[in-house]
């Protein structure tokens, strides 16, 4: 039990995949502006980052490596990690409207989350089984989250601020990241 | 336009990771000397290039709407050879960028550069927007691994040029060091744009 809270805490403070990691930058800054989509965004995120963990991991140990054909990994995980965003795009548009009114524009975006692809090979590289692979990927997805939440709350005060024109936009909220992710250098040592 | 004009435009105008503030993640994680980041450059400007001239031969070809997957078909190939080859003569930098090798899959110059340019362009401006895209994106990634290098080591290329006595700021070689020197080089570069 104390090994499932290790990595918890590893995936969501020390290693938090935003922060140290640097996976999934470009839709960090993008939607972080505004708290209603960063929080659609960090849903969808933790969605679609456990799905595709989850199949990349079974079509890893049961198709790939009987086959030998890891050297293919990379074509494989990014083309399941596209075709599943488009099924979970069309059945939630389907089945339940509602959540796809809330994550519905972010889905399409998610394919290019380098934190998707990221996530499904770093499960297979630290050679994680089945539980400890849903535990990691579900953990990373809240860091990312959380990473975003806290980007975007400090974003928001930026409206009300005197900001040198010359640094508006992405280049402060680039600054605040690195001080955020100083912030999160403290929990460095924690977790070994 | 001309051809010229097509390999200039990513060169400083549009200079993806700076300018267009695309493919942050290869530009802040494997930046810690200008080594890493020149290396990380040259395997995306093959990516770059390839998939430019693959998708522009094919641009008649790909029906438009599963067009997004046979791009991340072409690129994901070339990326795959690149993995490959890095692995087999570069062993030491395939070690050091790591996971990222993989992840030029999703860095969005790329796709991004197949779908507003190479899906609607014949091959030679297709191989010039690449090529001046790829330099460009080599280029700011060589140029921040080198700041981060001299600050954060006292080295440039693994060559010690500050003297004994220089105290390096190690914090730049570490995350929050990464942030905070790419959205100082924005605002810098915004600044100077803005004097023009």
């Amino acid at each position: 039990m104390s090994d499932y809270l290790l990595l918890i805490v590893s995936a969501v403070f020390v290693n938090n995949i935003l922060l140290v990691r640097y996976l999934g930058n470009c839709p960090f800054l993008g939607v972080s502006n505004r708290m209603d989509t960063a929080t659609g965004m960090a849903m969808a995120v933790v969605f679609v980052v456990v799905m595709a963990s989850a199949i990349t991991w079974v079509v890893q140990y049961f198709v790939l490596n009987p086959l030998g054909l890891e050297y293919l990994q990379t074509i494989a995980f990014i083309l399941i990690i596209a075709a599943l965003v488009q099924l979970v795009e069309m059945f939630l548009q389907k089945s339940v409207p509602a959540l796809y009114r809330s994550l519905g524009i972010f889905l399409p975006l998610i394919t290019t989350n380098c934190a998707v692809l990221g996530v499904a090979v770093l499960v297979i590289q630290s050679e994680y089984n089945f539980v400890n692979m849903l535990i990691f990927s579900f953990a990373s997805a809240v860091g990312y989250g959380l990473a975003l939440v806290l980007l975007t709350g400090v974003r928001e005060r930026f409206a009300v601020a005197a900001i040198p024109v010359h640094f508006k936009g992405t280049s402060l909220g680039l600054i605040t990241a690195g001080l955020i992710a100083l912030g999160f250098l403290g929990f460095v040592g924690m977790v070994h | 336009m001309s051809v010229a004009k097509e390999f200039t435009k990513g060169l400083w105008k549009e200079v993806p990771p700076f300018r267009l503030v695309l493919g942050l993640c290869p530009t802040l994680a494997v930046t810690t000397a200008a080594e890493n980041g020149l290396g990380m450059g040259l395997a995306t400007t093959f990516v770059l290039v390839c998939s430019n001239v693959l998708v522009s031969l094919l641009r008649k070809v790909i029906p438009g709407k599963v067009r997004i997957a046979a791009f991340i078909v072409v690129i994901a190939s070339f990326v795959v050879i690149v993995e490959l080859t890095m692995q087999a003569y570069f062993y030491p930098l395939y070690k050091v960028l790591g996971i990222f090798i993989p992840l030029i899959v999703v860095n969005c110059i790329i796709l991004g550069r197949a779908e507003a340019f190479a899906s609607k362009n014949t091959v030679i401006p297709s191989i010039a927007d690449g090529l001046g895209m790829g330099i460009g994106f080599t280029l700011s990634l060589t140029f921040l691994g080198g700041i981060r290098e001299i600050f954060g080591n006292g080295t440039l290329f693994g060559h010690a040029i500050a003297g004994a006595s220089f105290q390096p700021f190690s914090i730049l070689l570490k995350a929050p060091g990464a942030f905070v020197c790419l959205g100082l080089i924005l605002g810098a570069m915004n600044w100077i744009s803005a004097r023009k």
